[in-house]
């Protein structure tokens, strides 16, 4: 098989084209991250005035530290919750749009919309469906007895952050259903429903085993989401409330360094999120992706 | 002698340039809204009024985000010369010698006419180091003073000019109100850390913590853990089982004014601040002021309650010229004239004698019944060890601290004791950080 090369007559001009790429790297990822990683070896005063190497203390710390530890079991719940769901309801919508013979279009259209809407406005309106004195889902939940109170009872603060962060996440992963699904062969699942397979049965036995490509890159988008860009959603509806029930990783970084000034012991914690989600997205291509079937 | 004319004329147009160019001072405040538009209208008085400074006060955002901007434009050596701090801060900044320019110092370097003594104790006390110095200016101090709804006292059948005085009251009122069905809820309040616990100790003339409160060292700790807060914690666990009571929420605690507003609760305890939007919100009842409950039983309550707020605090990087024009700034805001129109409009204290003074001859009293609540509360009795303010480092995570506590008390996660002792070992735990980091 022959494969495309591209021959450069100038030996700098592929490093000229690189380096815009590479300016953006090293000046909004490289250098903050080789700057969180030197601060997380010292302690420091909020203005800058008095600096102390301190070593690995402010790690160590942090395994003393209950309220760090809560906030990685509430990492724990809160990531794979998010994943799950709006992994698995973007799944069930774009599979049931697949089998809609007429109005798909304008379905898959109001389904897309809600990821145009930006993180914080969609953290407002939940904010405002569940609001317990003037919220409507309340209101209804009341009416089947259910007293709704996310401002003290941390599992309806943790159903509140989950939906509002995987709300609008589901239309990202929707979209990427529906182009996995156009890709499946018509004429498999033709000769399934020949055989007498259900639907059901085509989905599960089909369908998802040859999405499962899209899947695990969606789990891995997901997770990553959910640890690092789920802060506005926290910010607008709990605020990492009721006692730091919510307070997820990435949230406690800002918490700790941005309100509370002590920038040692966020850097450090901004080191551990960074490893935690290398490490992650190590293990999925490390062991998920051979299980895959692409 | 042409030659010599013309560098005369040359020199005379330099000089007479340097003279107009005024010198710029830069001001980052937090007041938003309403409050906002009217320190812009101060500012723009005060640039009128002279031509040698030209003051730009840029909003910031919220207290916490503008201490924030701050201490990163400090740090990037693009600070502005004048800050406004919110006071748990206080212990922030006054740890920062390197970046504060005391105000008692700016005013004595400037040669600015400047008397600490105009000011009212219980405000600058906040404010002074453990030699009486003044630190900071004082620009919107504020106190809790509880709200309540004349309306609805009247259709419980109680006498809806008088407000409830003790805790006692607060509970039987609040049982009357919603027995007679003139109210779902007897009462509720904003910030719980600010109000219910450290306003409530000073009142009762019970220490926050040692060391005067943390005004007399860094070595203080937290002991708002006694017999008393835990008494009045576990009441308010059994006021809001009962009902009687409905938390607002954490820190100022947003959703206890829409209580109020829609007639939900008949008793509200907030900032002294609150009343020029209490009064906008409650159109359709008539809304009665008083003081802050206290327990009859204990000695020495009602003592004085404390303020909460922010001053302004100049930083260290300008020249002098600059500091010059920052000090006539203050002078010009501290003036009665300036502080009488910031308090009358805002419901913050006025912070100096004859700024009230002049609220009195003017009458402003008499014709706005209430308003005057706020500093016959922080002047009810000189100030003692447990009721001059608080000072501790990392005060800010301390009221979060608090909140997530009485959260748990609330939720019956934990007994009033038990929540208490962990804010105070929390606390501790925080305040000996602050000390490792600024030792």
């Amino acid at each position: 098989m022959q494969t495309k090369r591209t021959v450069f007559g100038n030996r700098l001009l592929p490093y000229a084209l690189l380096l815009p790429q590479i300016a953006v790297t090293v000046v909004f990822f490289l250098w903050p991250a080789a700057q969180a990683v030197l601060q997380s070896f010292q302690r420091e005063d909020a203005f800058g005035l008095s600096t102390t190497w301190v070593g690995l203390a402010n790690y160590l710390d942090l395994l003393d530290d209950p309220s760090y530890l809560n906030s990685l079991k509430v990492t724990a719940i809160f990531a794979p919750a998010v994943t799950l769901l709006s992994v698995g309801l973007g799944l069930v919508f774009a599979a049931s749009l697949d089998r809609l013979v007429r109005g798909g279009r304008a379905y898959s259209t109001l389904l897309v919309w809600p990821y145009a809407v930006a993180p914080a406005v969609a953290g407002i309106m939940w904010w405002f469906l569940f609001n317990p004195t003037v919220g409507l889902l309340p209101y209804l939940l009341a009416m089947i007895g259910y007293r709704w109170d996310h401002a003290l009872q941390p599992t309806d603060a943790m159903i509140l952050v989950v939906i509002a962060a995987s709300w609008k996440q589901v239309s990202y992963n929707f979209l990427f259903f529906m182009a996995g699904l156009q890709a499946i062969p018509k004429s498999m699942i033709e000769a399934a429903a020949i055989d007498g397979a259900g639907p059901v049965k085509r989905f599960f036995t089909i369908v998802f085993p040859l999405l499962s490509p899209t899947t695990f890159f969606l789990a891995v988008i997901n997770l990553v989401y959910a640890m690092f860009d789920t802060f506005p959603v926290i910010h607008a509806t709990t605020g990492g409330n009721p006692a730091q029930s919510t307070n997820i990783l990435v949230y406690k970084v800002f918490v700790d360094g941005f309100i509370g000034l002590n920038l040692g012991s966020s850097a450090a914690q901004s080191v551990v999120l960074m490893a935690i989600v290398v490490a992650l997205t190590v293990i999925q291509f490390k062991w998920v992706e051979r299980k895959v079937t692409y | 002698m042409l030659t010599r004319s013309f560098i005369a004329g040359l020199a005379l147009t330099f000089l007479s340039g340097s003279s107009f160019a005024a010198t710029e001072i830069t001001w980052w405040h937090a007041m938003g809204g309403e409050l906002g538009k009217k320190l812009d209208e101060i500012v723009a008085k005060y640039n009128a009024s002279q031509g040698d400074y030209k003051v730009t006060a840029v909003y910031k955002g919220s207290y916490p985000e503008t201490m924030t901007a701050a201490i990163a434009a400090f740090r990037a050596k693009q600070q502005p010369d004048i800050v406004q701090v919110f006071e748990v801060g206080t212990g922030t900044m006054m740890a920062a010698e390197g970046a504060v320019y005391p105000v008692y110092q700016l005013m004595k370097d400037t040669g600015a006419t400047f008397d600490p003594k105009a000011f009212l104790p219980a405000v600058v006390g906040y404010y002074t180091d453990t030699d009486g110095s003044m630190l900071s200016m004082p620009f919107n101090s504020s106190t809790p003073i509880l709200y309540y709804n004349k309306d609805v006292f009247q259709k419980a059948g109680l006498d809806p000019e008088q407000p409830p005085k003790t805790w006692e009251e607060v509970e039987s009122f609040s049982k009357k109100i919603m027995s007679s069905g003139a109210a779902k809820c007897g009462f509720t309040t904003g910030w719980i850390s600010w109000i219910q616990l450290e306003n409530f100790s000073a009142w009762h003339n019970q220490p926050i913590g040692t060391q005067q409160n943390g005004i007399g060292g860094m070595d203080a700790e937290l002991t708002f853990n006694g017999d008393l807060q835990v008494r009045h914690w576990t009441n308010l666990k059994k006021w809001q089982d009962e009902g009687l009571f409905q938390y607002g929420g954490p820190a100022g605690g947003n959703d206890a004014p829409p209580k109020f507003y829609s007639q939900e609760c008949a008793i509200y305890m907030n900032s002294s601040a609150s009343r020029a939007g209490v009064i906008a919100n409650s159109k359709d009842f008539k809304v009665g002021f008083g003081m802050l409950p206290y327990y009859s039983d204990v000695q020495g309550a009602p003592q004085n309650s404390i303020i909460g707020g922010a001053t302004l605090w100049v930083l260290k990087g300008h020249d002098e010229a600059e500091y010059k024009g920052v000090a006539n700034f203050f002078t010009f805001l501290s003036s009665p004239e300036v502080q009488a129109d910031w308090h009358q409009y805002s419901g913050y204290l006025p912070i100096t004698e004859a700024a009230y003074r002049l609220g009195q001859e003017q009458g402003f009293y008499a014709k706005n019944p209430g308003s005057d609540v706020a500093i016959k509360q922080i002047t009810l009795n000189p100030p003692t060890d447990n009721s001059k303010g608080l000072r501790f480092g990392n005060y800010v995570q301390i009221r979060d601290v608090i909140d997530e506590e009485f959260q748990n008390l609330l939720a019956g996660k934990k007994a009033p004791k038990e929540a208490l002792d962990s804010v105070v070992t929390r606390g501790n735990k925080l305040i000996a950080d602050f000390r490792a980091a600024n030792g």
